[in-house]
């Protein structure tokens, strides 16, 4: 490829690029610009949190705010279900892998164990709870339980929000958007064929505006 | 429950400059491969240092001169679906959307992408190895189905990253600060394979942070892809994937590049190949060819050699689809 970009950085052996020649002439392979230290005008700097220390952070769960003291290694699961109970936000393995800790932030499904609760200030976080209508489940709870979308119940909460973001995003979507919305949500019990009904049935629930 | 690290919310590129250049800082963006190295013990930290309150690193903004510029923070689902991306560098898009899961593209970054820790089994589990400065590596006498067949020299892992093949293909550049000031790597340079420095994978130093990748304008014409062939239908590491960028005139091509993921310790380039692309149709005898000259150089483990016919598959049926799409 020959684009200008490319020149300077070209590893086919013809000609002398800007890499060797930077490297011949004793600059340092890839060094290519000092352009100017970084501004004066970000000089502000920040707070630190000690290890082992808590610090009181602002939490926006479901509507309502929480104010709570964190440690900085706390992950958004851990507080959502020790400190605050909302325990339907399942911890499976703990290292993005399997989407039971799946909540929505701003939303959009995110791993609450793969977040930090102190990352997690400022931004509105839905968890299953917060899909209820009163004493009433939500739509894609209740087309859930239409289509017995769940064995053992584990994953569920997980699937449940996974459904609820990609039908947020895209209100109609097709099966094969459906299987992409859950692919990040393990089932152990192999539920997945009536998930991908589940999540059919939801979306026009939430089309009509029925519940 | 993850180890105990203080934690410092940079206000400012500088501000994270200085935050990771005492002790042995780490840099926070998306959290979903620091979080798991740190409850793996990969490694340790005693300050972890959060960039994702600075804004300016959040943008996606065309360069004057008609390339883009991609701020590190930028999201794996912002550049799937960025409408500019999807057009100027569909590689980069199929690539950002075959990371991962939904959940990992939302909070991952592109930063985070290419400065991400191998998935070596040994390496993250409680295995002292080569990588992590102990003596010998586990993989080349045990468990290495995903491991490499190109590259390896005292550690055989590969690359886990789905974008940097595709953004190496359009010659894009990392920008870089740190202590002494601002750099610019081509991206081709960035990762560091083991035969320089084992226990290294991009060429950053103490004190340096991604801030932004910088792609040049697209070539008028040039068609490119990536696709990702993984062992199951859910999200997956790349078993063998492959970004690719071809322009032809008059029906010969005139510009190549081959970039593999899921083939060595860093995104692989097939010079060769993409030199005996030049000149030649197109189509399938020249992919075939193509493909053949790929692997020719691969040095299989024990239980790794599928990857080779994978990889010859792979690469002479895209070769074909390009040139045809
Ligand atoms: C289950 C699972 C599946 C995955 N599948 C895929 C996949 O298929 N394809 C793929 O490509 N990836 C995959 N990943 C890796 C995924 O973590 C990355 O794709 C993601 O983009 C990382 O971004 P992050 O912002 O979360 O990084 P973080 O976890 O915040 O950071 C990762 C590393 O990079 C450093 N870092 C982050 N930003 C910068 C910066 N700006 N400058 C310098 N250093 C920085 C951090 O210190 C850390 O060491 C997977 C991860 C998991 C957990
Ligand atoms: S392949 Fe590399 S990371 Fe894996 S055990 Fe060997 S030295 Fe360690
Ligand atoms: S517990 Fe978060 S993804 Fe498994
Ligand atoms: S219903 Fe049991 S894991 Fe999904």
């Amino acid at each position: 490829m020959s684009s200008d970009a490319d020149k300077h950085e070209c590893s086919c052996g013809k000609g002398l690029t800007r890499r060797q020649f930077l490297t011949s002439a004793g600059a340092g392979a890839l060094i290519v610009t000092a352009s100017g230290h970084l501004g004066k005008d970000q000089e502000a700097s920040a707070a630190v949190i000690k290890s082992g220390e808590e610090t009181k952070i602002t939490l926006l769960i479901n509507g309502k705010q929480f104010q709570m003291l964190v440690e900085p290694r706390w992950s958004l699961l851990y507080v959502l279900r020790e400190e605050l109970g909302f325990t339907a936000t399942k911890e499976g393995c703990g290292r993005g892998e399997c989407g039971a800790c799946t909540v929505l932030i701003d939303g959009m499904p995110r791993y609450a164990c793969m977040t930090l609760a102190v990352e997690a200030e400022g931004v509105e976080i839905t968890t299953v709870e917060g899909l209820m209508k009163g004493e009433d489940l939500g739509p894609v709870q209740k087309a859930f339980v239409e289509h017995d979308a769940f064995q053992c119940g584990y994953c569920t909460p997980g699937q449940i929000m996974a459904v609820e973001g990609l039908l947020r995003k895209e209100p109609d979507p097709t099966v094969g958007q459906i299987r992409q919305g859950v692919s990040g949500n393990l089932c152990r019990c192999g539920a997945y064929p009536h998930i991908i009904d589940a999540a059919r049935r939801a979306a026009e629930m939430k089309k009509s505006g029925a519940l | 429950m993850t180890p105990g690290f203080s934690y410092r919310r940079a206000a400012s590129i500088k501000d994270a400059v200085t935050g990771i250049s005492e002790g042995n800082g780490r840099i926070l963006a998306g959290g979903t491969d620091l979080l798991g190295c740190l409850r793996d013990s990969v490694f340790t930290t005693n300050m972890v240092v959060s960039i994702t309150g600075i804004k300016e690193l959040k943008r996606i903004d065309e360069t004057p001169g008609g390339g883009l510029s991609i701020g590190a923070l930028a999201t794996i689902t912002e550049i799937s679906e960025s409408p500019v991306i999807r057009e100027r560098y569909p590689a980069l898009a199929q690539a950002a959307a075959e990371v991962a899961s939904p959940q990992l593209r939302n909070q991952g970054t592109i930063g985070g992408n290419l400065c991400q820790k191998p998935r070596c089994w040994y390496y993250r589990g409680e295995f002292h190895c080569l990588r992590k400065g102990g003596d010998r590596c586990y993989a080349v006498a045990g468990e290495n189905h995903y491991h490499c067949i190109f590259g390896g020299n005292g550690c055989y892992i590969v690359h886990p990253s789905d974008t940097a093949p595709a953004l190496i293909v359009y010659g894009a550049e990392a920008t870089i600060a740190g202590p002494a000031g601002m750099r610019k790597v081509s991206l081709e340079n960035f990762f560091v394979p083991p035969a320089k420095e084992v226990t290294k994978e991009t060429v950053l130093e103490a004190g340096e942070i991604v801030t932004a990748i910088v792609l040049p304008p697209p070539l008028a014409g040039l068609k490119s892809s990536y696709r990702k062939i993984r062992s199951r239908q859910s999200w997956d590491f790349a078993l063998a994937g492959v970004a690719l960028a071809l322009r032809t005139s008059n029906g010969r091509v005139t510009d190549a590049r081959i970039v593999l993921s899921g083939a060595a310790p860093v995104p692989w380039r097939l010079v060769d190949a993409e030199n005996a692309l030049i000149g030649k149709v197109p189509d399938p005898d020249s992919a075939k060819y193509t493909a053949a000259l790929s692997v020719k150089d691969a040095q299989p483990l024990k239980h790794n050699a599928y990857k080779i016919p994978l990889f010859k598959g792979l690469i002479e049926e895209e070769v074909v689809n390009i040139s045809q799409a």
